[in-house]
């Protein structure tokens, strides 16, 4: 099998399993009292000292969470909520056309559920997002903004924000910034501190960790309302028994993403580039979607004129070929990409849009074998699409 | 051979997908979004299209250890079937469709995308024969039976289809999905309309051609007897609801005769005016084969689960005729006329085609 597809999740790095398997053994409850719960404790508060130290947070910054989508709600939702209870007229957020839906659909449920007003932000054909609009948005509505959330680098096309010139603007008008840095952390410099965001997301599973655990790394100036209410853990932010296990082996999975970050980066973007080329080599008409330069390592972003994304994916699945369409609803019926049509891309373009995206175990064979079947798939892609013409 | 399954989330196209594995097919599974709004369609206990169908049909996939995806059908089947439902309807004709989801859908726009895609035919769970002889004949289970719905398909179309379900009782089915493991082995058999949520065909409709009040008016005495507030709210022979002013002078039951939609009126008259023993009929298929060249000895079956009537077909033009051995009541334009050769081996589909009058 060739996975192409480490952007939905990756394996899981062995000494993060080993780390999972071995504290998963013992018994203890961080909470509690006594000396198996003592040793609970000690494990998490290390593994918040390794997370915060590798990202440039201080570990009492750190909030672990049940993985990015919470950490997404818990900053959207529980920063609006805070800074409306401190001031009745913040009722704006600012967010771009191209979050993650774990961002977007927070922050819709915002306006439909709370009368928050939203202000998106555009991006350009590359799905980047200016600075200059953020700074108009705050000249216009500033006293009025609850937060801006704007994502460090997009999960579909790759593309990587200007994160820390768009936190200044916030700064400039004392707005919390938050980012999705889901994508982010492990493929290129992530620094939390130095990027000066007020709020950032990570989650386990997208960097070599166990799926559901994460954490949102939360300025200490930043009150955030807490989603979830009981034992009051986390600051008492996020209650909710802590997940000792799953905890350790994020962290030891963070630790080994952002201190391999720069040798992986390297290897994986040559790989991605050939992949790049050689996809380019095998369909022409190929267009190839996102920043070129200021990308994740690993992404490589297509879409295939006259075809269907999903009708592609099912062909090169039967091929053993991993990848990915946009995001599918809840039947699971592909959907055109939101990221997509914000770039400025029609429908058509939208729908026959496929992502590949490698990771720590990928090699020059996943590669050979996606170029192996991708001409045929394109071909037999577009015939079936042919029969969608009006009759 | 590779294969693509449609599986609605029910036990026969389950098993069907389940048998198609096991005959040494390359199957992989599909489950058709038919609805705009999955939301708004019939629960999993009642249709399909749902949501939970949709999980059902996945479940069953990984059961059986193929591949599933879903695949958006629902504006073609709005545009083929939906709003044809509903114009036919407005016509004053009773559509079916069940059928036209089969001409157009199921064994169009699916089987053509299957086939570009690389696929040599499609399996689904219909309850009918089609055997090395090419024919379609009836289940072995009379009262499951769908060849009627099935007997619109082209030679072309049968070319590329798989029913391996035809061999098997419905009770036989659910008992190998039990042995099989599949959840849906006790699921509800799926009746009504689909895409009609509650079952209130009436409302549907009403919704879509809003009111049209007019006249009910009696065969025999051309008296108003009634008035209604849509004529695509009735169907011929239809018999309950018709809420008549004045009962009949010999206080026998009055049922539908007739829709006239230029002058939106219902006509009504005694059971034995239902009676017809020659049907015409338009857009002829001829699944069993070639256009015959005379008139046909055969039987025809005049709607869903109707009763069957030994007739003589001719060629009638583009359409065709049919002389029946005995008077049928309650023939509705729109339904389809299939005419059967009848088989120890199963009665054989010779043809279908629309019923005009």
């Amino acid at each position: 099998m060739a996975y192409l597809d480490h952007a939905a999740t990756t394996p899981m790095l062995d000494e993060a399993l080993e780390a999972y398997v071995a504290t998963a053994r013992e018994v203890g409850n961080a909470s509690s009292l006594h000396a198996a719960g003592r040793r609970a404790r000690r494990r998490v508060e290390e593994s918040r000292e390794r997370v915060a130290a590798v990202l440039g947070a201080r570990p009492s910054e750190v909030i672990f969470t049940g993985g990015g989508t919470e950490s997404d709600n818990l900053a959207v939702k529980g920063v609006f909520w805070a800074r409306r209870a401190a001031r009745a007229e913040r009722t704006r957020v600012v967010s771009s056309a191209v979050e993650h839906h774990a961002v977007l659909d927070a922050v819709d449920w915002l306006a439909t559920h709370e009368g928050a007003e939203v202000g998106w932000l555009p991006v350009d054909a590359a799905g980047r997002l200016d600075p200059e609009r953020l700074r108009a948005e705050l000249a216009a509505h500033g006293d009025r903004v609850a937060l801006v959330t704007a994502m460090w680098a997009n999960n579909e096309v790759g593309t990587v924000q200007p994160v820390a010139e768009l936190a200044a603007v916030a700064a400039e008008h004392g707005v919390p910034f938050h980012t999705d840095a889901i994508q982010a952390v492990g493929q290129v410099p992530v620094d939390f501190a130095a990027s000066g965001v007020s709020a950032l997301t990570v989650t386990g599973h997208k960097l070599g960790g166990p799926t559901g655990v994460g954490a949102l790394l939360l300025a200490r100036d930043v009150a955030a309302t807490p989603l979830l209410h009981g034992g009051g853990q986390e600051r008492d932010v996020r209650s909710g028994t802590l997940d000792t296990a799953g905890i350790v082996a994020f962290a030891v999975a963070v630790e080994a993403a952002v201190k391999g970050q720069q040798e992986y980066a390297a290897r994986v973007a040559a790989l991605r580039d050939e992949l790049v080329e050689r996809v380019r080599q095998a369909v022409p008409e190929v267009v190839f979607n996102g920043d070129p330069d200021d990308r994740l390592p690993g992404n490589a972003h297509f879409s295939f004129p006259g075809c269907e994304g999903d009708a592609l994916l099912l062909l090169l699945d039967a091929q053993g070929i991993a990848c990915s369409t946009g995001s599918a609803c809840s039947a699971g019926v592909a959907q055109p990409s939101h990221v997509l049509l914000a770039m400025g891309a029609d429908d058509d373009r939208a729908r026959s849009s496929l992502r590949f995206t490698l990771g720590h175990t990928s090699t020059r064979a996943d590669v050979d074998a996606l170029i192996a079947a991708l001409p045929a798939a394109v071909e037999r892609a577009r015939r079936a699409a042919a029969l969608r013409t009006p009759r | 051979m590779r294969v693509l399954a449609a599986m609605s989330g029910g036990v026969d196209s389950a098993v069907a997908a389940a048998r198609a594995v096991a005959a040494g097919y390359d199957v992989t599974g599909v489950h058709l979004a038919l609805a705009r709004n999955p939301q708004t369609y019939r629960t999993g206990a009642r249709g399909c299209c749902t949501l939970e169908d949709s999980r059902d049909a996945r479940r069953a996939a990984d059961v059986i250890g193929i591949p599933f995806y879903v695949w958006d059908m629902a504006d073609r089947f709005h545009e083929d079937v939906v709003d044809d439902f509903v114009a036919e309807y407005a016509a004053g004709r009773t559509p079916n469709p069940c059928l036209r989801c089969n001409e157009k859908i199921k064994f169009a726009a699916v089987l053509d995308r299957a086939v570009a895609l690389g696929f040599d035919a499609v399996v689904t769970g219909h309850h009918a024969r089609l055997g090395a002889d090419g024919l379609l004949r009836r289940s072995v289970d009379l009262a499951k039976d769908q060849s009627y719905v099935l007997a619109v398909l082209t030679r072309e179309q049968l070319d590329r289809s798989i029913f391996p379900l035809g061999d098997s009782t419905k009770a036989e089915v659910r008992a190998e999905a039990a042995r099989r493991g599949l959840a849906v082995a006790e699921k509800p058999d799926s009746h009504d309309i689909c895409f009609i949520a509650d079952g209130d065909t009436r409302g549907f409709l009403a919704q879509r051609l809003g009111e049209a009040p007019g006249d009910v008016v009696d065969a025999l005495t051309g008296a108003v007897v009634g008035s209604h507030s849509g004529a695509y709210q009735y169907t011929v022979g239809q018999r309950r609801g018709l809420h008549l002013d004045r009962p009949a002078p010999d206080g026998r039951p009055r049922y539908v005769l007739s829709i006239t939609p230029k002058t939106n009126t219902v006509t009504v008259g005694p059971a034995e005016a239902l009676e017809v023993d020659r049907v015409r009929a338009t857009r002829p298929v001829w699944t069993g084969g070639a256009r015959p060249a005379g008139p046909v000895e055969c039987e025809v079956q005049l709607r869903a689960h109707g009763d069957v009537v030994p007739a003589t077909v001719s060629l009638d033009g583009d359409g065709l005729r049919a002389s029946l051995r005995r008077p049928v009541r309650g023939v509705a334009a729109g339904q389809a006329i299939v005419a059967y050769r009848p088989d120890p081996a199963g009665d054989v589909v010779l043809g279908s085609a629309t019923i005009t009058d």
